[in-house]
């Protein structure tokens, strides 16, 4: 039962202490990392198989018809079928396209959404490397696929594809700013950038109490960040004819479609590490193996919500999205780190900074929802139409 | 075990360094200078800076080469692939550049470098941070008050005229 309640990190203490055994210590680390690389490899990529039918089941169930329900039990074989469907799929280069960069766009696509895997904390000890800047390592690989999709639009020899490029980096790079103002705030409140330090810094009280505000634009910007509706314009099959990934077809488009999913998936995770407790819950330190568990129940109700926006919301024009990047997500995204600069010196012990920085947020909401509701009322008036009046 | 990464990694980036003016097509040039990037955050990770390698990732792969992209395909004619890459006074240059490899090399053997022996202070971040409130905090603000002054020109540059 000992064993058991820790299992994971005792697997690995045994499996370490056998290798030592017969092999010299470099050996065996990179035999270990070796394996550890492998393991986290073929969760991203399993848990992708899942997700991508979990997303199209809840969008058929939100418009009213079943989704997939023929290739295995519950359809769950679907994303299986897809997937052999794309490989058999015909390997078109376009003419004139630059080869080596036509080639490497997908694979550095996939690449960075891969590598964040590297850092999060699944577990009390269970963390693949404990980098003292973790943080700031995920930030840096997001900025990775911003050059990669670059690649895409622009090796397509497609002025279509250039243009989708041009603008998927406009709406990746505002949104980076948010995004990292907000793990800023974070990073604040722990004192430490290192990821497994943050989730073990929330202990009574998750972060997302602290900042609710930056646990919404961090949601926000990340879905921007993604691609995810009601930001997905970047492969709105409607308009601009999917954009950057126009030309690629068979297995280099499921790269691409792979590295949203996986982004997707790892974007929930650290969601989940910084404002929600990541693996905390009752009873992890006495059975430190509920951990998985507990940040596999909040990942799913996260990518539930994800998959809620996609069957509910219309999708954004680059104008807008760049206007509320900029007007509405950065300002708040300051003022919020303000507040919570403040709140952490303040002297009253934790409750008394936690109450600080709650009302802050609150009073920061309100104020942002008013001034956007008057600018959308001048807007509308401007446009000689009134808006609906609430009773 | 380091000298053979170091070997690596250096080779990594001079590979990039060369294929940056080697290239034919331009932005085959700018991906060769982000390879160099690359190559030289491993060199601060293996010095044991890690802050200053994922910032290099950061800023420079991040930001300055896609601005360096968007310059490249905002201009006309890089299909073209140049003539050649060498123009007419390519003789002098390089006797030049082998002038100055020749002195770079003379100086790095003379001089005794002082080199600290201790090892990285595991919490090289927060001493990071300390410093840059605490001693340097008249560069920092300068830097920052730069960057804003920056970013107010590019806004006034860039905006539409109104007519």
């Amino acid at each position: 039962m000992d064993f058991v309640s820790d299992l994971f990190v005792n697997l690995g203490r045994v499996w370490t202490d056998f290798l030592s055994m017969y092999l010299a210590p470099w050996l065996v680390r990179l035999i270990n990392w070796l394996i550890v690389s492998t393991i986290l490899l073929v969760i991203g990529l399993v848990t992708v198989l899942f997700l991508v039918w979990l997303e199209r089941k809840i969008v058929a169930r939100i418009q009213d018809r079943p989704g997939p329900n023929r290739v295995g039990p519950f359809g769950l074989l679907q994303t299986v079928a897809d997937a052999v469907k794309l490989l058999t799929k015909e390997d078109i280069t376009p003419a004139g396209a630059d080869r080596i960069v036509y080639n490497l766009a997908p694979a550095l696509a996939t690449f960075s959404a891969l590598m964040l895997m590297a850092v999060l904390p699944w577990g009390p000890r269970l963390i693949a490397a404990d980098l003292n800047i973790g943080v700031l390592y995920l930030v840096a690989l997001g900025s990775v696929a911003t050059m990669a999709i670059l690649m895409a639009g622009w090796s397509s020899n497609n002025k279509y594809a250039l243009l989708g490029g041009f603008r998927v980096v406009a709406q990746l790079l505002s949104y980076e700013i948010p995004m990292i103002l907000a793990m800023a705030s974070v990073v604040l409140l722990a004192g430490s950038m290192s990821t497994q330090a943050i989730v073990e810094a929330q202990s009574p009280l998750p972060y997302v109490v602290f900042t609710p505000l930056a646990f919404l634009i961090y949601l926000l910007a990340s879905l921007a960040e993604v691609g995810r509706v009601p930001f997905d314009l970047l492969e709105a099959e409607s308009e601009l004819i999917t954009g950057y990934n126009i030309e690629y077809s068979g297995m280099k488009f499921a790269f691409f479609f792979l590295a949203e999913f996986i982004n997707t998936f790892i974007v929930s995770i650290i969601a989940v590490t910084l404002f929600l407790g990541g693996w905390r819950g009752p009873l992890v330190d006495r059975f430190p193996v509920l951990g998985v568990f507990y940040l596999g129940i909040k990942v799913f109700v996260l990518l539930f919500a994800m998959s809620w926006f996609r069957g509910t919301l219309p999708r954004f024009r680059i104008d807008q999205m760049q206007m509320f990047a900029w007007k509405v997500l950065v300002p708040v995204a300051l003022v919020n780190l303000l507040i919570v600069a403040v709140a952490v010196k303040l002297p009253g012990g934790l409750w008394a900074q936690a109450a600080f920085a709650l009302a802050g947020n609150v009073i920061t909401l309100l104020v942002t929802l008013g001034l956007l509701g008057r600018a959308a009322r001048r807007f509308a008036e401007r446009r000689g139409e009134r808006l609906p009046v609430t009773t | 075990m380091l000298p053979l990464i170091f070997i690596a990694i250096a080779a990594m980036t001079l590979v990039g360094a060369i294929g940056v003016v080697t290239a034919r097509n331009l932005f085959h040039a700018a991906l060769f200078l982000v390879l160099s990037f690359f190559g030289v955050a491993g060199i601060f990770i293996t010095l044991e800076a890690e802050f200053l390698g994922v910032a290099q990732v950061l800023i420079y792969v991040g930001a300055i080469s896609i601005l360096i992209i968007f310059a490249i395909m905002l201009s006309r004619g890089i299909a073209r692939t140049a003539g050649s890459v060498l123009n007419a006074q390519w003789a002098v240059v390089a006797i030049g550049a082998m002038l100055l490899f020749a002195l770079l090399v003379v100086l790095l053997l003379q001089i005794n470098w002082p080199v600290v022996q201790a090892a990285a202070p595991p919490d090289a971040i927060a001493e990071l941070g300390r410093a840059f409130v605490d001693e340097y905090v008249i560069p920092f603000e300068v830097a920052s008050v730069l960057l804003v002054v920056a970013l107010i020109g590019a806004i006034i540059i860039a905006r539409e005229r109104e007519s």
